[in-house]
């Protein structure tokens, strides 16, 4: 909701400051929770560099995608690839989207430090999210019945989630609850000692524990050489190639700056 | 002399009306009037064009998938192909806090009118009015934060004793008081004077230890809970309750105030106490006014979105059992909210139009409402008035 609102606050103060010329002197970012904090950095790093200013509101993938497609944005930042309906939508608006990989984040499933389960495949999590599996001493932890929370349909971490661990076809419960970002996924498995969430990597810290999938735990290095497999691609949309200052912005990944404040957030460098 | 006549003079011609100053004040009552007009009209084409426009993208839906699944169903999966748009789970959800925080925030914001308007000294409660009015300025999203972070993790740390604490608090004066009313009624026909005291004694003592047994047994019983999840109904309905009582006290002590200095006085004068008098003449004389109260605060509970949004825990499901409240729930408001980003026009058509058919019914649920306090409230003041 508040991102929402932000999101207006920019398209207002955007549709203000005029079109054509806007595009060089700020740069609207918009889309995914995930890309956030990256977004973030970049634009006060690309700010204090260039003096160019850039917004960054973060309202899920999804909107990002549509910001692009209604031109109320400049880049659009998604934790998943577009779809081919979102594809189709774009050409029809005669905006071409092409898609610039800035780096690699692996998918994490978090519980309540206090949890003994260490370990949980693949099938294990499905199960526990379809809901056939609901109590922690099933997959060999303590007998309380376990919280599912997953994330709103806006997000592209939870369209990762599905399409990486469960299967796109399969229904999540319906006693499945929802968060709307990755910081109150966090917050509520930090404090619900029986809840499981997932969460981009970049956004763990010592408050949750996480669970190794098909036992390898996830960490940059084992999302970097491949072995931890629930892991994808963080995009930056632009209408067409970039060029100017958007192409220097989505360059950044690039450069030893950009790479160090990908790091340094916990993301993995390509 | 000269003096005199030069402020007759004066005096006449401030009350002459010239043909021009007519003129200009019947252009200036015109032009009033048709403002005044305009603004009130503005207002009522406002929400009939609401009602349009949410109609106008809500019936699509129903021409899509028809009204049963819409109902009937509770699966609720709008991003799959295709998607099933089940919404019974979230129609209950909204009633269940509505009703939950109703449960809470009614009888606590009657009752504080009642003190505030009857009972306090008028020095205490100049300052009481304006402090309850302010929890109506608190930002909802503070009250979401306040439900996330600090009530959400409290609720699953302490949450039996709180559940008995709050029993203990609500009930035992309500307990106390149906005990020597329901005394009073029993032996109130009971002849024999000496008798009659000596029944009374009896049921006070037996009716006394019932209700302390059952204030453990229940307590024990609550203090034995643990809430899996401290985003639930429950949470949600305290908190949401907290944001209805400014408005069920505010306008339920005007409504008492309205009640004159004469009735009361009148009833007094006929040997009633205070208690009688609020009861019996108070309360029924303000009753249109306290049920307005209410059908206001119990809107401002349905249509809250942001608290539900974040603390309600957004699971489409019906509880187990159904009036469990310490499971996590799904509101129409909030579903609208959360899914509106994703639900564009040509990413899913359905999945558009199903967010304005619950406007819609959100519209039509508070506009019933509206239209049922109205007719009781016409209906008590002619009750009230001896036709």
């Amino acid at each position: 909701m508040i991102n929402k609102l932000l999101q207006l606050v920019f398209l207002l103060a955007f549709s203000v400051t005029g079109t054509a010329d806007a595009a060089v002197k700020t740069i609207v970012l918009d889309g995914s929770t995930t890309v956030g904090p990256v977004a973030k950095s970049f634009a006060t790093y690309f700010t204090k560099k260039y003096g160019i200013r850039v917004t960054v509101s973060e309202s899920g993938s999804g909107n990002g995608a549509k910001s692009l497609i209604n031109g109320s944005c400049t880049i659009a930042a998604m934790s998943r690839a577009m779809k081919d309906a979102e594809i189709a939508a774009a050409r029809k608006k005669g905006v071409n989207p092409v898609a610039h990989v800035i780096a690699l984040d692996g998918l994490a499933m978090v519980v309540h430090p206090a949890n003994p389960v260490r370990s949980l495949s693949k099938a294990q999590i499905s199960s526990i999210y379809h809901g056939t599996i609901t109590n922690w001493k099933d997959v060999g932890g303590a007998n309380a019945r376990i919280v599912v929370i997953q994330r709103e349909s806006n997000s592209g971490t939870q369209d990762s989630f599905k399409e990486l661990v469960t299967g796109k076809s399969m229904q999540i419960t319906g006693g499945a609850e929802t968060q709307s970002s990755n910081g109150a996924v966090k917050t509520r498995v930090s404090t619900t000692p029986s809840a499981i969430g997932f969460l981009g990597l970049g956004f763990v810290d010592s408050s949750v524990k996480l669970i190794a999938v098909n036992g390898v735990l996830p960490s940059v290095k084992t999302v970097k050489n491949g072995s931890y497999s629930v892991s994808r691609p963080l995009y930056l949309y632009t209408n067409g190639q970039p060029s100017g200052p958007v192409k220097q912005f989505i360059d950044l990944p690039n450069t030893v700056e950009g790479k160090a404040i990908i790091s340094e957030l916990g993301f993995v460098n390509r | 002399m000269a003096d005199e006549s030069v402020g007759e003079r004066n005096r006449s011609n401030a009350f002459v009306v010239t043909a021009r100053k007519r003129t200009l004040q019947k252009v200036a009552k015109t032009a009033g009037e048709g403002m005044l007009f305009s603004v009130a009209f503005f207002v009522a084409v406002i929400v009939l064009f609401i009602f349009y426009f949410v109609a106008r993208d809500a019936i699509p839906f129903f021409q899509i998938c028809g009204f049963s699944e819409f109902f009937t169903s509770t699966n609720w999966y709008p991003a799959d192909e295709p998607g099933e748009f089940g919404a019974l789970a979230i129609i209950y959800g909204s009633l269940m806090v509505t009703l939950g925080s109703a449960m809470i925030a009614v009888p606590m914001g009657v009752a504080a009118a009642i003190c505030l308007s009857d009972i306090l000294p008028f020095s205490i409660r100049q300052y009481a009015k304006p402090v309850i009015e302010m929890l109506a300025a608190i930002p909802s999203v503070a009250f979401g934060f306040f439900a996330l972070v600090v009530l959400a993790p409290l609720m699953q740390d302490h949450g039996g004793p709180m559940l008995m604490w709050g029993w203990w608090i609500l009930v035992s004066p309500f307990l106390l008081l149906s005990v020597i009313v329901i005394a009073d009624l029993l032996t109130a026909n009971i002849k024999d004077e000496k008798r009659r005291q000596q029944r009374h004694w009896m049921l006070l003592i037996a009716l006394g230890l019932f209700s302390i047994f059952l204030l453990f047994k229940v307590g024990s019983v609550l203090n034995g809970i643990q809430i899996l999840t401290g985003t639930n109904a429950l949470n949600v309905s305290i908190i949401l309750s907290f944001m209805a009582l400014p408005t069920i006290v505010s306008v339920s002590e005007d409504a008492l105030q309205a009640v004159g200095r004469d009735i009361r006085e009148g009833s007094y004068a006929l040997g009633a106490t205070r208690a009688e008098t609020i009861i019996k003449t108070i309360l029924p004389a303000a009753s249109s006014g306290i049920l307005a109260a209410v059908i206001l605060g119990i809107m401002r509970a349905l249509g809250e979105t942001m608290v539900v949004w974040m603390a309600s825990g957004n699971s489409s499901h019906i509880p187990e059992p159904w009036f469990n409240y310490l499971e996590a729930i799904r509101t129409l408001t909030a579903t609208i909210a959360g899914d509106m980003g994703e639900a564009d026009q040509v990413t899913g058509s359905a999945r558009f139009h199903v967010l304005f058919a619950m406007g819609l019914l959100l519209l039509i649920i508070s506009f019933i409402s509206n239209l049922v306090s109205e007719r009781i409230v016409v209906r008590q003041r002619k009750i009230l008035s001896g036709q």
